[in-house]
Formats: structure tokens, C-alpha cells, sequence
């Protein structure tokens, strides 16, 4: 089984669109959405649309913040994240709502857990950006791998000795043989939205067999991405982030 | 756990035999099935209730890096049994000695050292290239083999830059072996391929003195003494000591790691043209820096900590030998300045790039009779003098530069085996003239030596001046078939 962590999508359907090919051709045959379907992005309907057809055949899905906005209109979000939330709300159909509504936000399976931000209180979305935050979100989830989204980065965190955890910026591409025997929390990076200053898309396999992950970046045509949130109106530094990967 | 394995299990599928080595850390077993087509064995960590942890994150380490490592320099990973029920690691066996018993006969003499520290440089540029760093080079470690090569043993701490480091902020003194670790190390820092260049020439010190040149502190301040202490010189030591050995030595174990070599591969390279190396004051001096000299060194070392050895990845990658190829018999070529451009171009990306120029002459048959001017070395001389003259322009520091005429009739055969011996990055050399025309190519030294080579080659070429603009980019004839469907 090798399992394919996608998260941050943010209504991106190119870059969804590309980093699924991208997967099952190097083997997925298992999909988990780690949270945040949508905010920012063009598309909305066709994101939550394509996610749902993987739950039939066992996808795994969480909710992020920006998913439960479109619910519980969320005060602390920014103007543009607002907007561009609001009209997401306008523009979903009720069933997609339900769905998005209906998401857990922690989900465990073996040796594994899967949440959007911290699981130490998934609620208060906090970010997962240091070694302490890795370590207080693996010892909330009980877990020996921890996959996560929210920080819009590709990030690797492991327990060196009790209580003490580092961090590993991967190479994408490059295959790390993380062993059961020790913890560890990846940031899986983000489908449709990299912060980085690379505006490919990110996201991440794993191999729970060999125990090996994997970091990957896919090229797509983000400037089209970008170009269709400038055409549905919403607000310009969506568009522009896409563009620059920033 | 399991209980101690005896020879005649079996584990995994591996069938158990002799015990060849015990000691405080594990022991190794040989493997007499199943057959790999090389001789195997498998290494079983010591765990008392103590030391259990330690042991078992070189393990782990082992089974990380190991797989991912390539070449005749290391030993080929096979399995790695389950850390937490059965923990073990099966590798190639290598056969040789390992270099803690060569010192058992007393200190080498330079010419015996030096193809040994060069084959010890060789191994570890190779891993180096791989983006490893071994951090634990030491006599015990080093395997000859029969052929002189040298195979690097004993992965447990080692860093690579693909993978998490298992060992990152353990502030434990013992992440290295005491005598050999480099100055970065003592501080804890762990990204710094050049502790290895510092560790290699603490060996090579050993090797041809019998003496350790930090000797073995016990104390963490003692460990400290390496960031500022000059050791007393080898020759000092080993009277008999060329000075060119001392210049190596010493500058492989320089505290500042800018200060060392900043390559494995010109250690190598310098081990084996010693007649080559430009000697600094390190080579002749007889007498340890004074004591105020040292003093100042203690008191600038005294707060230096991990942040200020921080070392980018990128400086992981290496510090190219680049070859050039020069035909010094036409020294009026009209591609020779266009040649020496290019080299000065690639030189000047980095200030410890180095240069080899090599030229090939054809090995003339000495009549007898002939005057000194006519015989080989006088044509070898002649030739020396020619790739001198042809550098000169480049105004570069001796140390630098090495020059080397070979007589040869097989030229690309003997530019690939020189550039191979010598950890060549990049070749350089002029393409057929453009007066020669494309069947030229084929026969050419620069196609030989392109196709075959095992690093970048450059093909230097003269534009061709004087083409109208709409006339085609090629001097071949059309593909008949491609004519069609155009």
C-alpha cells in the first residue's frame, strides 16, 4: 500500500488535478486529504467534487479551518481569506457544504494519524512550525506517524530521544526510510497553495510496508491557476500568492 | 530482545556461522547462507541494560544510510533485522586489513603512506559525492584491501544530507572517536564535510609517526584543546618525513576547516604528485607555534560554539579537479586561446577550484646517437615547459596547478585513465578544427573521451565566423525521411 497525503487544496483543481496523476502514477493506491478543500482558489465545487469520489473507495478526509469557515464563518480570518470564503459559500451546493460539515477532524488508522493543524487541539487550528509543536501534536495523537497540512510547507519532524524532537527540511523526490521505531510528524505541504517561493505543487507518499515517505513537487500550470481566480473575481492576492509561490 | 547468537541459528533466512569479532559494542558473524555471490556477515549489537540506546541508533543509522550508499568504497548493504525485536545488520564482508594493525609494525615511511592516504582519500571524496559524511574515520575503520584500495567501514555515525540526522543535538561526548574527531565535531556540529578531511589527516599523522597529535584527552576541556593546539610537527617526530608529507598532514588538520583542504580529492591528488606541491612554511617548520601565538589562537576559541561553524548543504556538494588537455605540440593552434579561456571561465566559479594541465605526446622512439635535446626526457622537458608557458596567462597560485606531460601513443586512453585516477570533475579540451570536417569528429580524441568519460566534459570549440545568418545550423545533410514529412 503506498498512500498518498494531499492537503491544503484550497480550491485548486489544476494543481488536485496534477499532483492525483502524478501520485497513482508512482503507485498510490490509497488517498488522504488532510484538510483545507477550499478558500482562495477558482474552484470550489470541482475540488470538493473530485475529493468525494475518492471516499468511496476508502479516502481518508479531515477538516481544515478554511472547510469549517464556509459553516461557522470563522472572525479571526483575514479580509481576503473572508471573501474569498463568503463566495465559496455562495457558490458550493448544499450537499458539498454537508459534506465539508459532516468531516472529522482527527481520523487514526494503525500506527497513523491524520489532522490538519495540531492534534494536541485540533480546534484551535494551531500551527505545527517548531519541533515543540511537532512533539505536543504527536503526543496528543498517540501516534507513531502524524501527517499534517495547515503550515503550507514540506516538513519533517522526529523524536531524536524522549521528549526531544528536530527537524528535517526533504528533498522532494528523494525517498526517507522513517522507521516505526521512533515518531515521527510530516507536513505533507500544500496541493494548492505552496508558500515557499516554489510555486509547484507539494505533497507527499507514503509507504507504511518499506516505511519510507517521500516529498514530492509537481509542476502544473499555476499562472492558468492563478488566472482563474482573477476571472471569478476574488481578491487579487489570492492570484498573486499563486503566481509567486509566496 | 533475543538471546545471544550462537553460531548454527538461524535468523531471517541467514544462516549463522563462525564468529569472527567480539567486542564491547557487538559482534560479527559470518554468513554461510544464503549465497549473494560475495562473502557476507552479519553484525549483532551488545546490548547490556547501559549502553543499549546508543548502540542501537548507530544501527540505525547504519540501516538508514547504508542502502543508499554505491561504489567500491563501502560495503554492500544486504538486510537490516527489526530494530525493536531483532536488530542486525548483513553486509558484504571485506576482505583485507584493517589499518590499526599495519601501525602494530611501527610508522610508515612517506613512500609506503602515501598511496595508502590517498586511497583513504579517494573512499572518502567517493562518499562525499553521495552527499555523506562518515564522522568516524579512524585506523579501525580503514579496510586495504589487496588491490590498495581502501574500504570505509562502520556507518554508525554517519550524516546524510538526503536523511534525517538520528545524532542532530545529541551534545554526547562520544560522537566520535575521541583521538580523530575534528574541532566543528567537538562542538557538536554535524553537517561539515571537511571533519572528515581533519580526521584523515589525524590518521595519516598517526601512520607515519606512530603518535597521535592530540593524544586522547579524557575530558571534555581536553577535547576542546584541538580548536586552538598546534601539534608538535611530524617531522619532528620522523626526522626522515618529506616536507611535502608534513604540508599535507598538517593541512588537513588545520582547526579551521576553511584553513584545510576543502576536497578529499586533492588530497588524494596531492599524495600522489607530491613533486607537484607547492610547500607553505607548514611543510618545513620544525617548531610548534610560540606560545603567545597559541595563547591568542585559545582565547579566540574559547567562545566559539556550533552556530559559528554552521555549514549550508550546498557546501556538502564538492570543490572540482578540473582537467584541461593541451596539445603543446601546436602551440599556435588558433584554438588555444580559446581553450585557455574557457578554463579561466569554469576557475574562476570558485578560488579552490584546481587545475590539472596534461598534455599527451606521442612517445618517440631515441635514436642512438641523439643529443640530450633529442632524447625523451629532453622532449619532455621541452613539452613541460611548453604547458607552463600555455597557463602562465592564468596567473595561478602554484598550489593550484599541477602540470603533467605523458608520453603515450593512445591519447584518450590515457586522458580517461588520468582523469579518472585523479577524481576529475571536469575535462576540458578543444573539438577537432573546424578546417577537419564532420567524419572528424568521430575519430577525434574530444568523441573518445566524451563518450567514455566518467565525469562533465567540456568541448571547446572556435565559432565559426563568417556564415550568412539563414544558412543552416548543421553541415549535415538532411534525414531523407525527415525531408518527407517536412
Amino acid at each position: 500500500m503506498i498512500i498518498a497525503l494531499l492537503s491544503d487544496i484550497h480550491s485548486n483543481l489544476d494543481a488536485l488535478d496534477a499532483c492525483l496523476t502524478h501520485a497513482s502514477e508512482n503507485g498510490a493506491d490509497r488517498y488522504a486529504f488532510l484538510g483545507d478543500i477550499v478558500g482562495y482558489g477558482a474552484d470550489p465545487q470541482g475540488t470538493v467534487d473530485k475529493i468525494r469520489s475518492y471516499v468511496p473507495s476508502g479516502a481518508i478526509v479531515v477538516k481544515g479551518n478554511h472547510d469549517d469557515a464556509v459553516e461557522t464563518h470563522a472572525r479571526y480570518m483575514n479580509d481576503a481569506a473572508k471573501d474569498s470564503i463568503d463566495w465559496t459559500r455562495k457558490t458550493l451546493s448544499p450537499e458539498s457544504k454537508a459534506f465539508l460539515s459532516s468531516l472529522p477532524l482527527v481520523l487514526h488508522e494503525g500506527l497513523m494519524c491524520f489532522v490538519h493543524a495540531s492534534a494536541a487541539s485540533p480546534e484551535r487550528w494551531d500551527y505545527v512550525d517548531a519541533p515543540n509543536a511537532a512533539r505536543s501534536s504527536a503526543d496528543a495523537a498517540k501516534a507513531t506517524y502524524t501527517f499534517s497540512g495547515h503550515v503550507h510547507e514540506q516538513m519533517l519532524y522526529f523524536e531524536i530521544s524522549a521528549g526531544k524532537w528536530s527537524a528535517f527540511q526533504p528533498t522532494p523526490g528523494s525517498p526517507i526510510p522513517i522507521s516505526s521505531r521512533r515518531r515521527w510528524l510530516a507536513l505533507v505541504g500544500s496541493v494548492g497553495q505552496p508558500r515557499d517561493g516554489n510555486p509547484s505543487a507539494a505533497y507527499t507518499l507514503f509507504d507504511p510496508v518499506s516505511e519510507q515517505i517521500t516529498f514530492h513537487r509537481v509542476i502544473y500550470d499555476h499562472l492558468a491557476a492563478a488566472r482563474k481566480i482573477r476571472q471569478a473575481g476574488l481578491p487579487e492576492l489570492h492570484a498573486y500568492r499563486l503566481e509567486r509561490g509566496a | 530482545m533475543p538471546e545471544q547468537l550462537t553460531p548454527g541459528t538461524e535468523l531471517d533466512g541467514f544462516h549463522v556461522g563462525e564468529c569472527i569479532h567480539s567486542g564491547a559494542q557487538g559482534q560479527i558473524f559470518r554468513i554461510t547462507s544464503p549465497d549473494r555471490g560475495f562473502p557476507t556477515v552479519m553484525k549483532v549489537p551488545r546490548l547490556g541494560a547501559s549502553e543499549a540506546r546508543e548502540n542501537l541508533i548507530s544501527f540505525e543509522i547504519e540501516a538508514m544510510i547504508m542502502p543508499a550508499l554505491r561504489g567500491p568504497y563501502v560495503p554492500r548493504f544486504v538486510a537490516a533485522g527489526d530494530l525493536t525485536k531483532t536488530p542486525y545488520i548483513v553486509t558484504e564482508w571485506v576482505d583485507g586489513t584493517t589499518l590499526d594493525k599495519l601501525l602494530k609494525n611501527g610508522p610508515l615511511p612517506a613512500g609506503e603512506l602515501a598511496p595508502i592516504g590517498a586511497a583513504i582519500a579517494d573512499a572518502i571524496h567517493s562518499l562525499h559525492l553521495q552527499e555523506a559524511i562518515h564522522f568516524d574515520i579512524k585506523p579501525d575503520n580503514l579496510v586495504l584491501k589487496a588491490n590498495g584500495e581502501i574500504v570505509l567501514i562502520d556507518f554508525g555515525l554517519a550524516h546524510h544530507a538526503r536523511f534525517p540526522d538520528l545524532l542532530a543535538e545529541e551534545k554526547r561526548f562520544a560522537a566520535g572517536s575521541v583521538p580523530y574527531i575534528s574541532p566543528e565535531q567537538v562542538l557538536g556540529v554535524r553537517s561539515d564535510p571537511r571533519s572528515d578531511i581533519f580526521a584523515l589527516g589525524v590518521v595519516l599523522y598517526e601512520l607515519a609517526t606512530g603518535k597521535l597529535p592530540f593524544g586522547v584527552p579524557a575530558t571534555m576541556a581536553g577535547m576542546r584543546d584541538r580548536l586552538w593546539m598546534d601539534p608538535v610537527p611530524p617531522r619532528v617526530r620522523s626526522p626522515q618525513m618529506p616536507p611535502w608529507l608534513q604540508e599535507i598532514i598538517l593541512r588537513c588538520i588545520e582547526p579551521q576547516a576553511d584553513n584545510r583542504y576543502q576536497s578529499a580529492a586533492h588530497v588524494a591528488f596531492d599524495l600522489r604528485n607530491p613533486e607537484q606541491l607547492a610547500l607553505t612554511k607548514r611543510g618545513s617548520k620544525l617548531l610548534r607555534a610560540s606560545f603567545f601565538s597559541q595563547m591568542r589562537r585559545w582565547w579566540h576559541a574559547r567562545r566559539e560554539s556550533v552556530g559559528q561553524h554552521a555549514v549550508s548543504r550546498s557546501q556538502i556538494s564538492t570543490t572540482p579537479v578540473i582537467m584541461v588537455a593541451v596539445d603543446t605540440s601546436n602551440p599556435d593552434d588558433p584554438r588555444q586561446p580559446v581553450l585557455r579561456r574557457a578554463t579561466a571561465q569554469t576557475l574562476s566559479l570558485s578560488p579552490e577550484y584546481r587545475l590539472i594541465c596534461v598534455s599527451v605526446v606521442r612517445a618517440a622512439p631515441v635514436a642512438i646517437g641523439a643529443t640530450d635535446d633529442q632524447s625523451a626526457s629532453g622532449i619532455h622537458l621541452d613539452h613541460l615547459v611548453r604547458l607552463r608557458h600555455w597557463v602562465e596567462p592564468l596567473r595561478l597560485p602554484t598550489w593550484r596547478l599541477s602540470l603533467h606531460v605523458i608520453e603515450s601513443t593512445r591519447p584518450e586512453s590515457t586522458l580517461l585513465d588520468f582523469a579518472r585516477r585523479n577524481n576529475v570533475d571536469i575535462i576540458l579540451l578543444g573539438a577537432p578544427s573546424p578546417t577537419q570536417h564532420s567524419l572528424a569528429w568521430w575519430r577525434s580524441v574530444a568523441s573518445t573521451v566524451t563518450a567514455n568519460a566518467r565525469c562533465s566534459v567540456y568541448v571547446v570549440r572556435i565559432p565559426e565566423p563568417g556564415l550568412p545568418p539563414d544558412s543552416p545550423s548543421t553541415d549535415f545533410a538532411p534525414d531523407p525521411d525527415e525531408q518527407r514529412s517536412a
